[in-house]
């Protein structure tokens, strides 16, 4: 069965499907993260006493990857633009890019998490730790998500450009949209749990 | 979509660059205001207040939603409205306990 819309927008929505789709997606995840964050909230007011982020986490590491996420989300869009100009080459390098960015998020993600485990601080040590490790944990796994993306879109995927480049633009377009939202909660965990 | 011309491509292109560099810039200064060390209050509320200025720059240009179409805005007004629901149902359920 031909899925319809694919490229051209649905007359009574305004937008191609796929577009829609990683919205309602989207809307889905802000609920997940957003009961997460409330539960933290709760936690956080109800304890006694709360340790401030940045006596017990990586600041500077958690920082750099704060830098490496904001530019990978610069490079997705990057690519997108390039696909618009017909230039596949160069969106391909910018694809890769924000492939690496990603790589280099958990590659650091997974220092500070072997820091912490041979310091015996594991998810079952306090409350601080266990939010902590769940937040980053499924943070974590939608970067992993993004990246098995990018990986198809920049390999087995890729040869829908050369049939169907209207199609594989909007593919880049929905993945950024995502990886934007990725970037996103970062945005937001970052200075509650390390910073304050 | 593909309809845009060139020139504005590039032109979206240095807006992306712009915010990039607003969001790097925000980065340092909410990394920076955490080292000193502010009262309680005033740290939670300068760091929530820059988190969400980043937030902005990025659905708002990253993602478009300044210039996306009313469907996609309706949907989102609607996942904040539950979700500030979600946000509020817990936190007054723990301050009305018994005997609390």
């Amino acid at each position: 069965m031909e899925i319809p819309y694919t490229i051209q927008a649905r007359p009574d929505t305004g937008l191609y499907n796929g577009k829609l789709g990683i919205w309602l997606f989207l809307a889905s995840e802000v609920m997940l993260f957003g009961a997460l964050f409330s539960s933290l909230i709760l936690l956080r007011t109800g304890a006694e006493t709360w340790p401030a982020g940045w006596e017990r986490l990586n600041v500077p590491l958690a920082t750099l990857n704060t830098f490496i996420l904001i530019g990978s989300s610069v490079t997705v869009i990057l690519s997108w633009a390039s696909l618009r100009l017909g230039d596949f080459r160069k969106a391909k390098i910018y694809l890769g890019i924000t492939l690496l960015c990603g790589l280099g998020f958990m590659v650091i993600k997974a220092i500070e998490y072997g820091t912490k485990f041979s310091h015996h601080y594991y998810p079952s040590t306090d409350t601080f730790y266990s939010v902590y490790y769940m937040m980053t944990g499924l943070h974590g796994l939608h970067v992993l998500g993004g990246m098995v993306v990018f990986a198809y879109l920049l390999g087995p995927g890729a040869k829908m450009w050369e049939k169907e480049p209207g199609r594989y633009t909007n593919r880049v377009e929905v993945t950024g949209l995502y990886w934007h939202f990725v970037d996103l909660v970062w945005i937001f965990l970052f200075p509650i749990l390390y910073l304050l | 979509m593909s309809g845009h011309s060139v020139e504005e491509i590039k032109r979206e292109t240095r807006v992306y660059l712009t915010v990039f560099a607003a969001l790097a810039a925000l980065t340092v200064i909410t990394v920076a205001v955490s080292y000193l060390h502010l009262s309680g209050w005033v740290a939670i509320a300068l760091a929530l207040a820059i988190a969400s200025v980043k937030g902005f720059l990025v659905a708002g240009f990253f993602m478009h939603l300044l210039s996306e179409k009313k469907l996609v805005i309706a949907v989102l007004v609607l996942t904040v409205v539950f979700l500030l629901v979600l946000l509020w149902g817990p936190w007054h359920s723990a301050y009305d306990s018994i005997g609390g």
